[in-house]
């Protein structure tokens, strides 16, 4: 998924103490599953400004609402009826859900309420970690199903360097070092000589390198 | 000015504080009648926005009364509760309310004077605080409005 | 002879080579190069000069080197791949050459979280065995890693670093390998203390015959305290300091301490010359450069040889 989390209430407050009548926009994807922005963060977030800004003597009207995906236009026009009444919209999507929103309704200032973080998976109720770059060329065949590129500090694709420590990664004793998690695995399956192969300089066109990406399936594009 | 009365809502679960809450009133321990008290099945099913709604409402204070460790009727919700509380108290600095005024407190079935103990504490130690910011601004807009 | 490197021919002849280092000030100050590269001068085969090490910003490599090229002595560019994408580092290869500097170390470098500018991003476009690969092609192929062709390729003698102390142990000397597949034709390896758990990856070198195939320099650091050793046991990733090498700096009265870093690093050598495949010492004398001539010498490594 694509994880979130959220901003500090003063840069929201920042952005919207302009204005009165806000509508405040959740998603139900990813966010809602990081706990980041899904109705229940929508509700807390609606609470916390209107009791932050009562507090500062001022009142403000806020709407909430929370779509099933912000980053599908047909999701997003659903909600064209609720834009009259408001002077900005602040989005609890990912950066996608944010721009898809901004893209539809260009007359209204639209603000982030999250900051988006990485492409990752939950290793615990409440702990998400880095899994995926999308550098557009997957390795994972070739490095036992670990991803140097998202999870060796310096994206070493022959590693582990010379800071490796009992599994970790020298940066922090609370990072896994991503070429012992890779050699471990290559061991377990009885693909150590894998290791020895040299992956070649990497192609980073595929990673964003040649300008922004798009994906066109002719069979379903309109 | 007239004297403050702070206004303080306790989630009590139903399995210790709100049945403690029920012995000191039936041993006719005086209690601040600041406190009103809400009861919940679990203090693990008190959620964050239970807590904001009840700031957001005018609240001064408000804490969430749970079992002693290791007596929850649904095994650890009072530990989910515990966490939830320190967590809120961040976003009640950052919300301008202040983090103080939100407290978890662990009790058992049978600690009425206790009950009634923390729920003068309480009501002392919001006294103290004064009125939440939101409390002073709903009461002007209240006054304004009647005038 | 691959190159012209003074190193590579040192090396050839079957001489135990010494390099030594150079770390670059932090400021436009070409005084301070200078006063370096002379402690070194005569006494040292190369000099190892460091790329914004420990990621903190310095004169670049390639300035420093310059500099010390043009007082007569044979630098050995350090590149990481931290700071420059392969167009830059190209690039610089072809400055390099065409200042006269025709031996490199291909590096992955430092993290920025160790240096001053932790905010920094880091490019790693390539990482260290890519280097080694693409400096390779240059020198062999004459072409750019885009396939492009070079007018008068940049004939480099290619080192890299290996540290046999890092975890997991088993994949030291593997890596190592990965290294020569990639075209490595020297090693410096990270500062020696413990030289049992060195021996052992020696042996796992030998055993691919990989000591055939490349160059190794031991590395070795006079250690200037005990408080120093600790840190470097404590505090440096990577870093092997045993407890006795500790224990022997802690026991001299602190003014004593030097001179046993010093006794260390030259017994250090004198045990490791007998290392079958142990082919020369990089001593990093870190900020400690007036200390070199002296360790050479006692350590029976004079004269340095004169090649042609």
């Amino acid at each position: 998924m694509i994880t979130a989390e959220r901003k500090p209430l003063k840069e929201i407050m920042d952005y919207i103490q302009p204005f009165n009548r806000i509508l405040l926009v959740g998603c139900n994807e990813c966010v809602t599953v990081c706990s980041a922005g899904g109705r229940k963060e929508v509700g807390l977030l609606s609470s916390a400004l209107q009791s932050a800004f009562l507090s500062a003597g001022k009142s403000i009207e806020i709407k909430e609402h929370t779509l099933e995906r912000q980053c599908d236009p047909e999701y997003v026009e659903e909600i064209v009826g609720m834009m009259d009444g408001v002077d900005a919209v602040v989005s609890m999507a990912c950066g996608c859900g944010v721009q898809e929103m901004a893209r539809r309704y260009k007359n209204k200032p639209v603000f982030p309420a999250v900051n988006t973080k990485f492409m990752g998976a939950s290793e615990r109720q409440g702990v998400w970690a880095e899994r995926c770059q999308g550098c557009g060329n997957c390795l994972l065949g070739i490095t036992g199903g670990i991803c140097p590129i998202a999870r060796c500090s310096k994206q070493l694709m022959n590693g582990p360097c010379g800071g490796s420590t009992n599994g970790k990664c020298e940066i922090s004793k609370e990072v896994d070092c991503a070429w012992q998690l890779i050699w471990d695995r290559l061991k377990m399956l009885g693909q150590e000589d894998r290791y020895l192969d040299i992956i070649p300089a990497k192609d980073w066109r595929t990673a964003g390198g040649g300008g922004p990406r798009k994906i066109v399936r002719e069979d379903l594009a309109g | 000015m007239e004297k403050f009365e702070p206004v303080i809502v306790a989630f009590c679960c139903h399995y210790c504080a709100y049945t403690a809450a029920d012995m000191a009133g039936s041993q006719r321990l005086d209690y601040p009648p600041n406190v009103k008290i809400i009861r919940v099945p679990c203090s693990g099913k008190v959620d964050a926005i239970h807590i904001l709604k009840a700031f957001e409402r005018g609240a001064d204070g408000v804490y969430v009364a749970g079992c002693l460790e290791g007596d929850c009727h649904f095994k650890n919700g009072n530990l989910k509760a515990e966490k939830q509380v320190q967590y809120l108290r961040k976003s009640l600095d950052e919300i301008g309310i202040g983090g103080d005024r939100l407290e978890m407190v662990f009790m058992s079935a049978g600690m009425g004077e206790f009950f009634a103990r923390k729920a003068k504490e309480m009501t002392e130690k919001i006294r103290e605080l004064g009125p939440s910011p939101v409390h002073t601004q709903l009461e002007q807009q209240a006054r304004q409005k009647a005038s | 002879m691959k190159t012209n490197s003074v190193l590579e021919k040192v090396l050839a002849n079957g001489n135990l080579a010494v390099t030594s280092e150079c770390g670059p000030p932090r400021g436009a100050v070409p005084e301070k190069v200078k006063e370096k590269g002379q402690l070194l001068a005569g006494f040292v085969d190369a000099v190892n000069v460091t790329d914004n090490q420990t990621a903190m910003v310095r004169m670049s490599s390639l300035g420093a080197s310059i500099l010390l090229r043009q007082m007569g002595l044979n630098p050995l560019l350090q590149m990481v791949t931290r700071d420059r994408n392969r167009l830059a580092m190209q690039s610089e290869i072809l400055s390099a050459y065409a200042h006269g500097i025709d031996t490199m170390l291909c590096l992955s470098g430092d993290h920025p979280h160790f240096g001053d500018h932790p905010m920094a991003a880091s490019v790693h476009d390539i990482d260290s065995i890519q280097l080694i690969q693409m400096v390779k092609t240059m020198r062999d192929e004459g072409r750019f890693q885009g396939g492009a062709e070079i007018e008068n390729p940049p004939k480099m003698f290619i080192g890299a670093a290996a540290n046999p102390f890092a975890d997991p142990f088993e994949l030291r000397v593997m890596r190592l390998a990965k290294k020569v597949a990639a075209g490595v034709d020297f090693i410096q390896t990270q500062c020696i203390y413990n030289i049992p758990k060195f021996e052992k990856w020696m042996e796992g070198v030998r055993n691919r015959g990989l000591h055939e195939k490349c160059y190794i320099l031991a590395g070795v650091t006079p250690m200037k305290s005990a408080g120093m050793a600790r840190y470097m046991k404590n505090k440096v990733p990577g870093m092997d300091v045993p407890d006795d090498v500790v224990a022997r700096m802690a026991a001299k009265p602190k003014e004593e301490q030097a001179q046993e870093g010093v006794d260390i690093c030259i017994e250090t050598i004198q045990r490791l010359s007998q290392v079958e495949g142990v082919a020369g010492f990089h001593i990093m004398a870190i900020e400690w450069e007036k200390i070199v001539p002296e360790i050479v010498e006692r350590a029976g490594l004079l004269p340095r040889p004169q090649v042609a």
